[in-house]
């Protein structure tokens, strides 16, 4: 999936994750694809709770190399 | 799904040890960022977290506290001694360090960029004789009226 911004959150700890995603979409426009890397396990259900509650879609969820990536759509 | 009427949070800090910070700013940054109304209380000890002349050093005591990880077991009342709770401090530290998670000025920084309502309690400040300008800015120096005003319409509500 072509995504328009990468963020990097390899090594980072709650609550960066959802913090720095949250900054990110607010820089970007509505529609646009944001990929996010996480190496935090609580990802696997902060994301999706991030996501429904604030209304950013997330599109697919998927494993690389030892991280989890996510996929949303800013709202 | 955000709603026309957005959730809140409202949170008591009364603690100012190192462990105790945590909580309240991790869960405020979070809600934030997740388009949740969020304030923090800042009342008694828990005042620390926003001086700028002490939150950089706050401190955890290991006497009274057995959950405290020790590299060798040692009976509690070994805390007692002088310097036992700067080694404890400095040993959690550098287990925050080791994960990578940010410290105490960072998450305060992080609340205030992200619009949490940082209030301090006045009562604590007379008494203590802390002024708003040791305090980190975009603080409101407030009440229990001011603080229940926004808490009788939170969703959570928690005293830390």
């Amino acid at each position: 999936m072509e995504a328009d911004q990468v963020l990097n959150c390899r090594g980072m700890h709650c609550p960066l994750p959802v913090v720095k995603t949250k900054k990110t979409l607010d820089s970007m426009q509505s529609g646009q694809i944001l990929r996010v890397e996480c190496t935090d396990k609580g990802a696997v259900s902060d994301m999706p709770a991030f996501s429904r509650r604030t209304g950013n879609e997330l599109l697919e969820t998927r494993e690389e190399e030892g991280a989890l990536i996510f996929f949303l759509k800013k709202k | 799904m955000a709603e026309e009427k957005r959730k809140r949070i409202a949170i008591i800090a009364s603690k100012g040890t190192l462990d105790m910070a945590y909580p309240p700013l991790v869960l405020a940054s979070t809600a934030a960022a997740m388009d949740v109304e969020a304030a923090i209380f800042f009342t008694f000890y828990g005042m620390d977290i926003i001086n700028k002349h002490k939150y950089k050093s706050l401190k955890v005591a290991p006497i009274g506290n057995p959950a405290m990880p020790s590299p060798v077991p040692m009976p509690n009342i070994i805390g007692m001694l002088p310097g036992m709770t700067a080694i404890g401090t400095a040993m959690m530290k550098s287990m925050i360090k080791g994960i990578n998670w940010p410290t105490i000025p960072e998450l305060v920084e992080t609340c205030i960029e992200a619009e949490v309502k940082m209030l301090a309690c006045t009562p604590t400040m007379e008494m203590t004789g802390v002024k708003k300008e040791d305090l980190v800015d975009n603080v409101i120096v407030a009440g229990a009226a001011e603080y229940l005003d926004f808490a009788l319409d939170a969703n959570i509500s928690l005293f830390v």
